[in-house]
C-alpha cells in the first residue's frame, strides 16, 4: 500500500481486483470451517447464538466414551487402509507403467472404476457382498474392522495408484538401465532409483488414501455394524438429535489432526516434491 | 598375455528385430582390445540398438556377442564386465556426486574405505574434484557427464560404452571433450566403443569407425580411409559432404581409367580401376579437393577436357550460390550440363571470398587421383 513504485503488467499480486478475488475464494473455502470451530467454544446448548466461552464442550467430546470409541475405529480404519492402498497401489501403477499385457487398457479402465461410480451404488455392492459371503461380524477389535477396511482400500487405492502412475511418466528408464549397468539386481535397482523418484507420489497419495479414509461417510454407513461405528457415521447420528458444541469439538479435533498430519508431511517430503507429483 | 590378440568384443552374425523391424541386420565385427570404436550412422539405423546388445539391455534374435572370448547370451546386464554412459547420463538426481560415482561399488560389497579411494582417484581423472558433494541439479550438463563417466570409470570396467555421449552439449564444450576423452582413453586404456551420429565426432575421436546403415555395416575403416576411400555411395555421403556422379567406366586399364559422366564429362583416373567395361559406377568428388578459377586467367590450367594433361581434370561451370563459413567458402557451381557441383575454397587470405561472386563464369580442376571411383 504504501510502496509508491508502478504495479508491473505481470505483478497480479499487487493488483486490487486480484486480492478481492483470491481473498473471496478463501472466505467462501474457509468461511464455513471457521464458524464450525469458533462455535465449538461457544457456552451454549443451542449453537445457534454466541453465549461466551467455553472449553466444556471439549471436555465433553473427549468423555464420550462412544465418540471416543468411533474416532479410534476412524483412525483405525484409516491407518490400515493407506497402508494397505499404498502398496496395492504403488504396486499396480508400476505393473501399468512397466509392462506390456492382453487387455491392459481394460485393467487400467477398471481399477479407476471404483473413482467414478457413485458411491451410494458402491455402498449398497458392499451391503450386499459382505452378506452373501457371510462375512463374520462378531470378531474382537480391531478384526471386526476388516469389512470397513476392506471397503476403504477398494476406493482409495486407485487414488494411490493414479498418483504414482502420474510421477512415473516422468521417470528416465536410463536411470534404472544404469543402476543395472553398475550391477545392481532387479531389486536394488527398484529400492535405490525407483523407490527415490516415486517417493514423494507415495506421500501424497498416502495423505490423500488416509483423508478420504477418515471422512468417508456414505460407504462406511452400510459396511458398519452396531459394534463397529466410525466418526463420521457417529457424528451424523448425534446431529440426527442436535447440532450441539460437542459436535463442533470433536470435528475441530479431525480438523487439527488432519491438517496437523499433512503438515507434518509437507515438512518432511518438501512441498515441492508434492507438487511435483502431479 | 597370450590372448593379447583376441578382440575384446566379438560379435557374430547379430541379428535384433522389433516385431517387423530389423533394426540390427546379420552384423559381424571385432573391437580389439584398447581401442577407441565409433559405431557410426544416421537416427534409426541400429547403431544404439547394437551397443545396448553389447550392454545387455536387449538380447539379439540371432547371432551371438562374445566379450573378451565369453558368449554373454545368457548373462544380465549388472554381471557383464561392460559399464555404459547414458545418452542422458542417467545420473541419479537424488544422490550427491559421491554417492553416484560410488554406487557400483557400494552394491558390490566394496570395502568403505576402498571406495573412497576409488571415488577420490575416479573424480580426479575426470577433473571433478571438488564437487563431491555437489547434488545432480546443481550441476551443468558437462559436469553431469562427467559424473556419468566416473561412474562408469569407477567400476575399471574390461569396456566402456558410450551412448552419443557429446550430442547434449554446447558446440564449443563438445569439441572440448572430443580430445578430453580421446586422451582419457588413452590414460585409462580401456576400450571404448562409442555410439554417434555425428561425423566430426567419430573422425576425431575414432581409432576405427563402423559405419552402420540400416542396421548393416557399410564401411568398417579407421577415419582417414572412410574420408579418403569410401567403400560405397553411403559412405561417402554420410561422412563429410561429396559430389556424387553417375557414369559409364569406358576405360580401365592399371595405371589409368576414364568414366564418362553425362553431367561432368569424362573424368580420368591415374589408377585402375576393379569394374567390368562399362559398368554403371558413380564418381564421388569432395568439394575441398576441387581448385577454382576464373577462365582463362588461371596460371595452372592450361588443359583442354579431353586429354588432361596436367593430370588434371576440367570442368566449366556458372557460381549460383554461395555460402561464406569464415574459414572458407563453398559454392554451388551450375555444370554446362545443368548439374550442380560443390566446390569449398579456403580463404587463405582476408580477401579470398572476394574473388568470385554470383553468375560468374568459373573453371574447375581436380587432381587425376582425387575423384573416387564407388562400384555401388
Amino acid at each position: 500500500m504504501f510502496n509508491r513504485t508502478a504495479i508491473a503488467p505481470l505483478e497480479y499480486t499487487r493488483k486490487l481486483w486480484m486480492r478481492s478475488w483470491v481473498g473471496l475464494t478463501m472466505l467462501f473455502l474457509y468461511a464455513p470451517l471457521i464458524v464450525l470451530m469458533i462455535f465449538s467454544f461457544n457456552d451454549s446448548k443451542r449453537n445457534v447464538v454466541w453465549k461466551g466461552f467455553t472449553l466444556k464442550y471439549y471436555e465433553k467430546a473427549l468423555n464420550n466414551d462412544s465418540l471416543v470409541e468411533a474416532m479410534v475405529n476412524s483412525l483405525t480404519i484409516a491407518f490400515l487402509a493407506t497402508i494397505i492402498s499404498l502398496v496395492i497401489g504403488a504396486l499396480a501403477a508400476v505393473m501399468l507403467w512397466r509392462f506390456r499385457f492382453p487387455f491392459k487398457g481394460l485393467v487400467e479402465g477398471t481399477m479407476s472404476l471404483p473413482i467414478i461410480v457413485p458411491e451410494i451404488c458402491l455402498g449398497v455392492a458392499f451391503l450386499i457382498f459382505f452378506a452373501k459371503i457371510d462375512w463374520p461380524t462378531d470378531l474382537p477389535w480391531p478384526l471386526n474392522l476388516s469389512a470397513i477396511t476392506i471397503a476403504h482400500i477398494t476406493f482409495c487405492f486407485p487414488f494411490v495408484a493414479m498418483v504414482v502412475r502420474a510421477r512415473l511418466a516422468s521417470f528416465n528408464k536410463e536411470e534404472e538401465e544404469a543402476a543395472k549397468d553398475l550391477g545392481a539386481t532387479e531389486w536394488q535397482a527398484f529400492r535405490d532409483v525407483l523407490l527415490p523418484h516415486i517417493k514423494p507420489s507415495l506421500v501424497a497419495g498416502a495423505l490423500l488414501a488416509f483423508t478420504l479414509s477418515l471422512d468417508d461417510f456414505v460407504i462406511t454407513f452400510f459396511t458398519s455394524g452396531p459394534d463397529t461405528i466410525t466418526f463420521p457415521v457417529k457424528v451424523y447420528s448425534m446431529v440426527r438429535f442436535s447440532v450441539t458444541p460437542e459436535v463442533n469439538a470433536a470435528s475441530t479435533i479431525l480438523i487439527v489432526l488432519t491438517v496437523a498430519l499433512t503438515f507434518i508431511a509437507l515438512k518432511y517430503q518438501g512441498l515441492k516434491g508434492i507438487s511435483d507429483a502431479h | 598375455m597370450t590372448e593379447a590378440k583376441q578382440p575384446i568384443i566379438q560379435i557374430r552374425n547379430v541379428s535384433k528385430r522389433f516385431g517387423k523391424v530389423t533394426a540390427v541386420d546379420n552384423v559381424s565385427l571385432d573391437i580389439r582390445a584398447g581401442e577407441f570404436f565409433v559405431l557410426l550412422g544416421p537416427s534409426g539405423c541400429g547403431k544404439t540398438t547394437l551397443l545396448r546388445m553389447i550392454a545387455g539391455f536387449e538380447l539379439p534374435t540371432e547371432g551371438q556377442i562374445l566379450i573378451d572370448g565369453q558368449d554373454m547370451s545368457h548373462v544380465p546386464p549388472n554381471k557383464r564386465p561392460v559399464n555404459m554412459v547414458f545418452q542422458s547420463y542417467a545420473v541419479f538426481p537424488h544422490m550427491n556426486v559421491t554417492d553416484n560415482v560410488g554406487y557400483g561399488l557400494r552394491i558390490s560389497g566394496v570395502s568403505k574405505g576402498q571406495i573412497r579411494d576409488r571415488v577420490a582417484e575416479a573424480l580426479e581423472l575426470v577433473k571433478l574434484g571438488g564437487f563431491e558433494d555437489r547434488m545432480p541439479d546443481q550441476m551443468s550438463g558437462g559436469q553431469r557427464q562427467r559424473v556419468a563417466l566416473a561412474r562408469s570409470l569407477v567400476m575399471r570396467p574390461k569396456v566402456l560404452l558410450l551412448d552419443e555421449p557429446l550430442s547434449a552439449l554446447d558446440a564449443k564444450l563438445r569439441a572440448q571433450m572430443q580430445f578430453e576423452l580421446a586422451d582419457l582413453q588413452d590414460k585409462v586404456g580401456i576400450t571404448f566403443v562409442t555410439v554417434t551420429h555425428d561425423q566430426d565426432e567419430a573422425l576425431s575421436m575414432a581409432s576405427r569407425v563402423a559405419v552402420i546403415n540400416k542396421g548393416e555395416v557399410a564401411q568398417l575403416a579407421p577415419p582417414s580411409d572412410l574420408y579418403e576411400y569410401p567403400a560405397n555411395r553411403f559412405v561417402a555421403d554420410f561422412v563429410g559432404s561429396v559430389n556424387i556422379f553417375e557414369g559409364t567406366l569406358t576405360l580401365d586399364e592399371p595405371d589409368k581409367a576414364a568414366v564418362d559422366c553425362p553431367g561432368l564429362g569424362k573424368v580420368y583416373l591415374n589408377h585402375g580401376v576393379t569394374g567390368p567395361h562399362g559398368a554403371n559406377v558413380w564418381i564421388a568428388l569432395r568439394p575441398e579437393k576441387i581448385y577454382l578459377h576464373v577462365p582463362g586467367a588461371g596460371k595452372a590450367v592450361r588443359a583442354a577436357a579431353q586429354d588432361a594433361p596436367d593430370g588434371h581434370n576440367l570442368a566449366r561451370g556458372t557460381i549460383k550460390g554461395m555460402s561464406y563459413l569464415g574459414d572458407v567458402t563453398l559454392y554451388d557451381i551450375q555444370l554446362e550440363g545443368g548439374q550442380i557441383i560443390r566446390v569449398s575454397r579456403p580463404n587463405l587470405s582476408r580477401h579470398d571470398q572476394e574473388d568470385f561472386t554470383w553468375d560468374d563464369k568459373v573453371s574447375m580442376h581436380w587432381r587425376a587421383d582425387s575423384p573416387v571411383v564407388l562400384l555401388s
